[in-house]
């Protein structure tokens, strides 16, 4: 292949004549079918299922009686259950429906033995309910984003394999001489998560390293799982849907290389900046902090990528779904690594550390970044696989202001209730040299934050139900007549 | 991208480069500490302030010894407070509650009397679950076996209202069984007192905490960090 051919396609998931492409990918969207829909489907029941667990909680951080006397219901294992109903159940669920789906349709190729990737779905599946149940019934593990019970690590993790192996057989199975950069992200994505996983589970749950060994190993797993999964997972399929939506190349391909690499280098390193302050070798939080300040070189190459394919189409992508959201979640991406990197600074972190900051910040990069994205991909992909078009625009408008708005007051809130939490644990009084307001007195000032938490916990909500029957809707329909084979537009105003 | 080799192995080394520097590395330094005596001595017995000494015949640096005689800390945990260690967990105490002092200085953890000293890596050598916890919905807890008596911990598990006026901590009263005190035999010595505007029933029940309440408190009790090590003399 010569040397431009080459890198135009692989700039462009859009560049082949077009009657000959539609006719590859809808046989490659048949193939992908069951797969698809089978994981969107487990999804939405976890997103369903983590919304549920997240208002309890968030409910019983302003009234504590909510559910009190229940100890199924108790506030820390609610809190845990939210985290990895949310993560195992729907963001690796939706990981593995659109990911993988993309990759097929940029591999030009009909998937096969579907089977290995639907069982290791399924075993995924029972794993993430027993473990999201023994964390309710009291046998979790006291690790953040490692709360499954031991006994679960064995089921997912041979589901992984089966699920791995499949995606790297679909990889070998292309028809096409170049891999597009979501390739890159989806490939590297789907090779780092078993490593770190692996890791984690032997050094802090199955074999204990020494002390703080085990809290480091933690924090680069935890925070790893966002770096090297979820956002290479987000971050490739927004390479993908941007410019297939808007039918225009992405604007650098070099910029995407470097975006790739600097990623790969400097994200794994930041995870420790949640020890900083704390009995662990200054020199690892000196490195996290670097890495973590680096981060700004991907984000800000990723960002002008994406913003210079978008510049100039901003009215034919509002009238579309799938950019609004991954727009949106794109524009997030940037702003949530940025502040992210900011946090990593000591001065910053002294303040921002061990507050409800930290938790707006999570919100913002797993939900305002990664979950829009998805939801963005969803609402290309579902069409596509089922051949039929979204039942209710309305629905989708919903969907889109509730979450949209919802999620960002949200991370609004958190981000200044916790910045004066911070902000009054840390005052001094310089007379007495005592702390200037009484631990109970900072702990009420937080109470309005958490009642605003829980109300737009509300709109999210509302958002998801919508989500949630437009989609069950669109299952039950019958298979397209033909009539409809255009694509759902939003009006301007909707 | 064209080479795939290239991406695999760029991928490979970036993911091992981190797990080496941080887990590896760290495991390398930390993961042969011991409990240590207050000071450490040089292979004479001499005194030595911090943790190394050069070796005079070789030059190296060398770890100190243990004092003879002295007790090392930290010092593990065991029976009750054990268990205890297990219901902390399993409630989720760790999602709002830390365990790890900064240093002076560094936020308001020394003036809110929540340690005399930072927290070092030596103190948590002894836990195969290390909880350092990243949120202070409620206090640090590296010290609270210092602050408190064991009928406070109780009330305040039974219901942190007691205690602690408008408390956002849940209850944990489902760790305590409140039973008609029996008329037979009169009321249990294990009964916890509780004033009267939170008692379920004042006069006919009682409230006996369970095993795993007993526990619960027992590990409370035992949080404390208030023994010196080799390496604050260096630091402070
Ligand atoms: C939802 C957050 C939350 C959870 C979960 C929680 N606590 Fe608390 N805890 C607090 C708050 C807030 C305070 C401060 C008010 C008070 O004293 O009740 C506190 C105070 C305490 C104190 C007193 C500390 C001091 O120095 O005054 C102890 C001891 C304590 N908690 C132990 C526990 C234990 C043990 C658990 C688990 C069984 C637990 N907490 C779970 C929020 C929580």
């Amino acid at each position: 292949m010569s040397f431009p051919s080459t890198l135009t396609e692989a700039m462009s998931p859009t560049a082949e004549p077009k009657s000959d492409l539609l006719a590859k990918l809808s046989e490659v969207d048949r193939s992908m079918k069951v797969l698809g829909v089978f994981f969107t489907v487990c999804g939405l029941l976890w997103l369903m299922a983590g919304t549920l667990f997240a208002l309890v909680a968030s409910i019983k951080m302003h009234n504590v009686d909510f559910l009190g006397d229940s100890e199924f219901w108790t506030w820390g294992r609610v809190r845990s259950a939210h985290l990895n109903a949310m993560i195992y159940g729907w963001a690796f669920n939706v990981s593995f429906a659109v990911a993988p789906w993309i990759m097929a349709r940029l591999c030009r190729t009909r998937v096969r033995f579907t089977n290995i990737f639907l069982f290791g779905g399924i075993f995924w599946n029972i794993g993430v309910v027993i473990g999201v149940y023994g964390i309710l019934a009291g046998h979790k593990v006291g690790v953040e984003w490692l709360e499954f019970p031991a006994y679960v690590t064995p089921i997912l993790a041979l589901a992984f394999a089966f699920i791995g192996v499949w995606v790297i057989l679909l990889f070998r199975w292309r028809q096409t001489g170049h891999v597009y950069v979501s390739q890159w992200y989806f490939l590297a994505a789907f090779f780092w998560l078993p490593w770190l996983y692996a890791m984690a589970q032997i050094m802090i749950v199955h074999e204990p390293a020494r002390g703080v060994v085990q809290s480091l190993t933690n924090w680069w797993f935890a925070h790893n799982v966002l770096g090297l999964w979820l956002t290479p997972i987000a971050v490739g399929a927004a390479y993908y849907l941007i410019p297939k939506v808007l039918g225009r190349p992405i604007y650098s391909y070099y910029l995407s290389v470097i975006g790739f690499w600097a990623l790969a280098l400097f994200y794994n390193w930041a995870g420790v900046h949640h020890l900083i302050g704390g009995p662990v070798p200054a020199w690892v939080i000196s490195a996290g902090t670097v890495a973590s300040v680096m981060m700004v070189i991907p984000v800000i190459v990723v960002a002008i990528n994406h913003h210079m394919t978008v510049v100039g189409l901003h009215r034919e992508g509002w009238a579309s779904p799938t950019i609004r959201f991954v727009v949106f979640g794109a524009i997030n991406y940037t702003a949530v690594s940025l502040l992210g990197s900011a946090m990593a600074l000591r001065s910053v972190n002294e303040i921002t550390h061990f507050t409800h900051f930290t938790v707006s910040h999570s919100h913002h990069g797993v939900y305002s970044f990664f979950t829009m994205i998805m939801f963005g991909g969803i609402y290309y992909m579902l069409p596509r696989l089922l051949n039929r078009e979204w039942p209710s625009a309305m629905l989708i408008s919903l969907h889109w202001w509730t979450t949209a708005v919802g999620v960002t007051l949200m991370v609004i809130v958190l981000a200044i209730g916790g910045f004066i939490q911070g902000l009054q644990l840390n005052a001094i009084d310089p007379e007495t040299e005592t702390a200037a307001f009484e631990f109970l007195e900072v702990m009420r000032a937080t109470i309005p934050y958490m009642v605003m938490r829980s109300l737009t916990g509300v709109l999210i909500t509302i958002g998801h139900v919508a989500f949630f029957i437009n989609i069950i809707w669109m299952l039950s329909r019958r298979a397209a007549d033909g009539s409809e084979s255009k694509p759902t537009l939003l009006t301007p105003g909707a | 991208m064209r080479s795939l080799p290239l991406l695999f192995l760029g991928v490979f080394f970036t993911i091992a480069s981190s797990w080496v520097g941080i887990v590896l590395v760290s495991n390398i330094q930390l993961g042969g500490l011991e409990p240590a005596t207050p000071e450490l001595t040089d292979a004479e017995g001499n005194p030595i302030a911090g943790v190394f000494f050069e070796d005079p015949e070789t030059g190296e640096m060398r770890l100190g010894l243990n004092q003879d005689g002295v007790e090392a800390w930290p010092v593990p945990l065991v029976g009750a407070a054990q268990r205890g260690k297990r219901v902390y967990e399993q409630m989720g105490c760790l999602y709002c509650h830390s365990q790890q002092v900064r240093r002076q200085g560094f936020g308001s953890d020394y003036e809110r009397g929540w340690g005399e000293r930072q927290s070092v890596a030596r103190d948590y050598i002894h836990q195969e679950r290390v909880m350092l916890g990243t949120m202070r919905t409620g206090p640090d807890l590296s010290n609270v076996g210092l602050r408190y008596s064991e009928l406070w911990q109780h009330q305040h598990l039974f219901n942190p209202k007691i205690t602690s006026r408008d408390s956002l901590m849940p209850r944990y009263a489902f760790l305590y069984e409140v039973r008609p005190i029996s008329e037979t035999r009169g009321p249990s010595p294990n009964a916890i007192e509780i004033p009267e505007d939170y008692h379920p029933g004042p006069g006919e029940l009682e409230v006996i905490p369970t095993q795993r309440a007993r526990d619960l408190v027992a590990y409370l009790m035992n949080l404390r960090q208030d023994y010196d090590l080799p390496e604050m003399r260096r630091e402070q």
